[in-house]
């Protein structure tokens, strides 16, 4: 599947623009797995998966084109 | 308790809206709300639950204002510097609008006091800037069964949710949203990351909105939903929020359990406790690709497990055999009868700092013949 990825808070530093293509992925799960391999500061971190705007578990499985949002915890108030 | 005489001008203008009314006004003068944490979020809240008329008004801080406050906390002012937050929020409250009961504590709010405090509160609002106090309300108002209206900030970012208020029958609360709160090399509040000082503004201003929503009954407050905001380029993105499995596993469930927590510790651990689990819970773990089972049995011994995916780590090889294990996602161990895996559960809390560690009770025997 081709999703786009959509990351928010200190995540959007680490891929550096706003939206960020991906390829060859069927669930969140390997979403998850593939982008740590790109950017291995990703492992360890904690965010939440959105795909086109419902927050998933790492089985849910991605259609063509889902955007995918991923989320980060912020604690600032 | 007296109602004021809403035929004075001060409301007139919301009154005026019929989502609202005479009714609505009255509502918000018997309804109360505790702000914990009067900062970024707590101010603008503060400021816009009191001239709404909210009949009472609790405030939780045991902070001092600070220079570095008065960019975005708009409550204080020069002459405040050193002052303790909670008692000018309630000066600057009463003077916008004295009909207003305030009621304030200058404590830092803890599984010792939350129960006691929040229970005097229709509504609370989470104003707080640290993960282990978020964690802590959000479990008291699921206990308590009250709603929480929760809002945090990132730079130029916020979110915002209630939660605990159900939905055509659905609750969500916040761990459905992070059910492991960050590494604490991870945690960035205001101090460290920055902050603009209009989005607290924004985000707490929405979430006095939310808590006026609910006490009038009027549009629809923003349950089992997330808004996150972009200051920056105006994005608004809402996802909608489902229950998890697993909140239920970590919430405390009773008055005497949430007293024992330690959130701080939960927040901060870097060596955890292992948690004993059952078939079904098990069942509820397995299902989520993340999770990490591992079989500490001799190689050799039956029965064969096939039904799941998991990895085989004799007991004998634990200890070479670490770095096979993601500190960072969940863990199940098992073995036969469940003796074995509670010495493996020991072994890794000691030697890696694995987040969320499982044993099996019973052992693979056990949960093959329950099924």
């Amino acid at each position: 599947m081709k999703v786009t990825i959509l990351p928010f808070g200190k995540l959007a530093d680490i891929f550096s623009q706003q939206e960020w293509a991906l390829e060859g992925v069927a669930t969140a799960g390997e979403v998850r797995l593939k982008l740590e391999m790109t950017f291995p500061a990703l492992k360890g971190m904690r965010y939440l998966i959105a795909v086109d705007k419902k927050i998933v578990d790492d089985n849910c499985v991605l259609g063509e084109d889902s955007i995918v949002a991923l989320l980060p915890p912020f604690s600032g108030g | 308790m007296m109602y004021p005489d809403h035929k004075t001008q001060r409301y007139q203008k919301q009154i005026f809206l019929k989502e609202l009314g005479e009714q609505g006004q009255q509502l918000l003068s018997r309804g109360s709300v505790l702000v914990v944490g009067a900062g970024g979020l707590g101010c603008p809240a503060l400021q816009y639950l009191a001239v709404a008329g909210v009949g009472r008004i609790g405030i939780v801080d045991f902070d001092v204002v600070d220079e570095s406050n008065l960019h975005r906390q708009v409550l204080y002012t020069m002459e405040d510097i050193g002052k303790l937050k909670a008692k000018v929020a309630e000066i600057r409250i009463k003077a916008l609008n004295p009909e207003v009961e305030v009621e304030i504590f200058c404590e830092k709010i803890g599984p010792e006091n939350a129960l006691s405090i929040l229970s005097r509160f229709d509504l609370v609002l989470d104003g707080s800037d640290n993960f282990p106090t978020r964690y802590l309300i959000n479990d008291a108002c699921v206990l308590l069964n009250k709603p929480l209206i929760y809002g945090s900030v990132f730079r130029f970012e916020g979110q915002l949710s209630v939660f605990n208020l159900p939905d055509q029958g659905v609750k969500t609360n916040y761990r459905d949203l992070f059910p492991e709160p960050p590494d604490p090399s991870e945690v960035v509040g205001c101090n460290e990351a920055g902050v603009l000082g209009v989005l607290p503004g924004i985000i707490g201003t929405m979430q006095a909105t939310e808590a006026i929503k609910i006490i009038t009954g009027a549009g629809k407050p923003l349950a089992n939903r997330l808004l996150c905001y972009n200051a920056l380029n105006n994005f608004v993105y809402e996802l909608e929020i489902s229950p998890l499995e697993s909140s239920g596993l970590q919430i405390p469930q009773t008055a005497e359990d949430f007293q024992k927590m330690n959130y701080e510790w939960f927040c901060n651990r870097l060596v955890s406790e292992y948690k004993d689990i059952d078939g079904a819970a098990f069942d509820q773990l397995r299902s989520s690709q993340t999770t990490q089972i591992i079989d500490v049995r001799n190689l050799h011994e039956t029965p064969r497990v096939t039904e799941f995916e998991h990895l085989r780590i004799p007991l004998s090889e634990l200890g070479e055999n670490l770095h096979q294990i993601d500190p960072a996602r969940p863990l199940v161990i098992f073995c036969q009868t469940g003796v074995r895996s509670i010495m493996a559960a020991h072994l890794i809390t000691e030697k890696i700092g694995v987040r969320t560690v499982y044993n099996l009770k019973g052992g693979i025997i056990k949960w093959k013949t329950q099924r």
